[in-house]
């Protein structure tokens, strides 16, 4: 008797809340460690780009809109789904070299670390706010409030890098177009399917694969991207990323050294967030 | 009938004293300039006032080095608690000289002197109290237990508050260990180079604090220079492009405050004759030289006939000349090159269909002026309702719905500041959620304070002055 052939799975993007091949038709080859064949990914296209931004703006308002409670309960949801998927996460990391001890440890550290951010929800308000003594018959608060659709080149840290850029733009409100690492694309279309089956809105997150070096010239001159995470950003591009960015003035976290291991603190909650400040006068 | 004969009550110019020529303040000394010298004009007159110094290449490395050597050797390394009393000393000279600084400004800008005496200088005292206060408590300030200053601070300043926005610049740069050099805007240098006076008399350590003089290639040599680590610039959306292209790929930290084109929206249940004085407050205070300014007033429709007519009759009593008159309340355009473009762009709004009405206005023959203007039946569309003017022109449209004020409000690239006039409770949070803007005046407008962050959303720039948040742009975080 011969084994069962398995049933493989096809690759696609991940814009507003569905998985499109990219529109270009094109793929590329994924391979493992060993440089033997997994998968062909989609390979992003210019106009996927701008179909994912689409999304995102569609979906800012709803999603900042909700209380952050709620915003909270429904990354909390995406824990347990991502929980539920151990398996299918270890497999994927084992294919890109790691040990099964490792991979185990890092999708642990992955599912932490979006509950973690889960919670900041209905905190960073209250970290990043403040209520003003002005010299004056005023009452005055500061608010944080998210930037808008924010564009995030992932790192090549395929899912624990991934979820620990992707959670600190979205937890405050933020909607985003996420680029996932090149070399190792398929964990970060696992999260989306895990993200579909969550409750999270459509077009909250959007993931596109492909070559970086291609996808993120347009997002980074994409008047309608608030902002942009050059985490991941190809080496030698961040020069021309950051001036492209310059044109809207989008709000720009440049790439820097990151032990995804570490606690990470608010740093990358707060560099997505603007303040509102409201004067009201006091009187009878 | 009694008639009232109207008075002037000039205030005199005898407490100030302007020197024939101004150096650059580098290292603790006014030195001279290598560029070519430019005048410093009374807007109000077109007299001159001063030959100003301009720094070319060289002297802008100079003052570079100097704040680089006062970082490393001296300000940096000294305790909170000592920078805060330098500060403190600082704010209370202001205090002292607080006449000779508006009259001052007064001259050079051509702002009010109410303007200059009780909102500018009071607030510039208040800003280095305010952060002087900080100076020894930073680990307190939620940026982690021993956050460091960035080191030297380039910045570049406007001409429509120069001596306010210089405190804004060096008051938290100062407070979190960093030093800075510092340009203000080329019409008007006066109130920078007396702060450096300032300086002196606090014993402020030479260094600390540079202030270099120059048009915009004084500027771009600054912001370019590799011995900075932090921009702050507050001016205009296209500049603060240019210095975020020319910021692209260094590691020098950036904070722009940029242009505005904000809307000031009243509900037809507010207290009308209110939101009038605050209409009037929010875009003919500082003759409109104001980023945050309530550019596009959006009023609801069914009481729009009403407050226009309060409108125009509260407009016809501002006087409009003499800036150090203390009647005056509204002055010189500050300078002829952007009279020429308040001018352009008005007659734009003729020119594309809007309806302008100024009051009758008796407008002197030397200096530069523009009377209070309106423009009704503005469209969306118009370049009056898009660009920023930055001058006293405002531009009045109508709304139906709370929905469609708020998107009218948001339909600009900019998102500085908005205004809300309602006297219902509710409608006003929830007017102020929606709004894209850094800064929301319910019931009142173009009020500043220390303690309370400032700056933008969208292409208005990033990065808030004031308060706590004001820490984050100066501190290495």
């Amino acid at each position: 008797m011969s084994e069962r052939l398995a049933v493989r799975k096809t690759y696609k993007l991940f814009i507003g809340g569905a998985f499109p091949r990219s529109e270009s038709g094109r793929s590329y080859v994924v391979t493992d460690a060993k440089g033997r064949f997994i998968a062909n990914a989609s390979q992003a296209s210019r106009k996927d780009a701008r179909d994912a931004v689409v999304a995102a703006r569609k979906a800012f308002a709803g999603w900042s809109g909700r209380t952050a409670y709620n915003r909270g309960q429904i990354l909390y949801r995406v824990a347990e789904m991502l929980e539920g998927r151990r398996d299918q996460f270890t497999t994927e990391l084992r294919q890109t070299g790691l040990t099964k001890p490792q991979a185990n440890a890092e999708v642990d550290a992955a599912i932490d670390r979006w509950v973690w951010y889960a919670g900041w929800a209905d905190k960073i308000s209250a970290v990043a706010g403040a209520a003003n003594p002005v010299s004056g018959p005023f009452f005055n608060f500061s608010t944080p409030e998210p930037t808008g659709v924010v564009a995030v080149i992932a790192p090549d840290s395929p899912l624990l890098g991934l979820v620990s850029v992707v959670a600190p733009a979205i937890v405050s409100g933020n909607t985003t177009v996420v680029v996932a690492s090149e070399p190792a694309p398929l964990p970060a279309i696992t999260l989306a399917e895990v993200l579909a089956t969550s409750d999270l809105p459509a077009g909250v997150i959007n993931v596109l694969t492909g070559h970086r070096a291609e996808i993120t010239p347009w997002l980074a001159s994409h008047m309608d991207v608030n902002a942009i995470d050059l985490t991941g950003a190809p080496t030698g591009h961040v020069h021309d990323l950051e001036e492209k960015a310059a044109e809207n003035l989008k709000r720009v976290l440049r790439p820097q050294d990151a032990d995804w291991t570490a606690e990470p603190g608010t740093a990358r909650m707060t560099a997505f967030l603007e303040t509102k400040t409201v004067w009201h006068p006091v009187g009878v | 009938m009694t008639v009232f004969e109207y008075a002037p009550a000039p205030e005199s110019r005898a407490v100030v004293d302007i020197r024939g020529s101004y150096g650059l303040f580098i290292d603790g000394e006014f030195t001279d300039g290598h560029g070519e010298p430019f005048k410093s004009i009374n807007p109000a007159d077109e007299s001159v006032l001063a030959d100003i110094a301009c720094a070319d290449e060289a002297d802008v490395d100079r003052a570079v080095r100097a704040a680089r050597a006062a970082y490393d050797k001296v300000w940096g390394p000294m305790p909170g608690r000592e920078r805060a009393k330098y500060l403190y000393r600082i704010a209370r000279i202001i205090q002292e000289r607080s006449r000779e600084l508006a009259v001052l400004e007064s001259i050079d800008n051509g702002k009010p002197i109410r303007e200059s005496r009780d909102v500018d200088v009071p607030l510039v005292a208040a800003w280095f109290f305010y952060y002087a206060g900080w100076a020894d408590k930073l680990a307190h300030a939620g940026f982690g237990s021993d956050p460091r200053p960035v080191g030297v601070a380039g910045q570049v300043i406007p001409w429509n508050f120069p001596l306010l926005m210089l405190a804004w610049k060096i008051a938290p740069a100062l407070a979190c260990g960093n030093t800075v050099v510092l340009k203000p805007a080329e019409t008007t240098p006066l109130t920078a180079l007396l702060f450096a006076d300032i300086c002196r008399q606090a014993e402020l350590p030479p260094g600390v604090v540079n202030i270099i003089t120059g048009a915009g290639d004084t500027g771009r040599t600054l912001v370019a220079h590799e011995g900075i680590d932090k921009v702050a610039f507050t001016g205009s959306t296209e500049v603060g492009r240019q210095i975020a292209r020319t910021l692209a790929g260094t590691n020098k930290r950036l904070t722009l405050e940029l242009g505005g084109k904000a809307a000031n929206i009243v509900y037809e249940d507010a207290a009308l004759d209110q939101a009038v004085e605050g209409i009037v407050n929010g875009i003919f205070f500082n003759q409109g030289h104001v980023c945050c300014a309530g550019s596009r007033l959006l009023v609801q429709e069914s009481v729009a006939d009403d407050v226009l007519e309060r409108l125009k009759t509260r407009m016809a009593t501002l006087r409009v000349g003499d800036p150090l008159d203390k009647n005056t309340d509204i002055g010189a355009i500050n300078s002829a090159e952007q009279l020429t473009k308040i001018k352009e762009l008005s007659e734009a709004g003729e020119a594309e269909g809007a309806g302008r009405w100024s009051p009758p206005c008796d407008l002197p023959s030397q200096g530069f002026w523009f009377a209070p203007t309106i423009f009704t039946g503005v469209a969306q569309s118009h370049r009056i309702a898009r660009e920023e003017i930055f001058g006293p022109v405002l531009s009045v449209l109508t709304f139906r719905t709370p929905d469609e004020a708020i998107t009218k409000a948001n339909n600009s690239p900019y998102g500085l500041s908005a205004g809300v006039w309602t006297e219902k409770g509710s409608q006003i949070l929830w007017t102020a959620q929606r709004l894209r803007a850094g800064v929301v005046w319910a019931n009142t407008f173009n009020k500043f304070d220390p303690a309370s962050p400032f700056g933008g959303y969208k292409e208005s720039g990033f990065g808030r002055e004031g308060g706590r948040h004001g820490l984050e742009a100066y501190l290495n975080v």
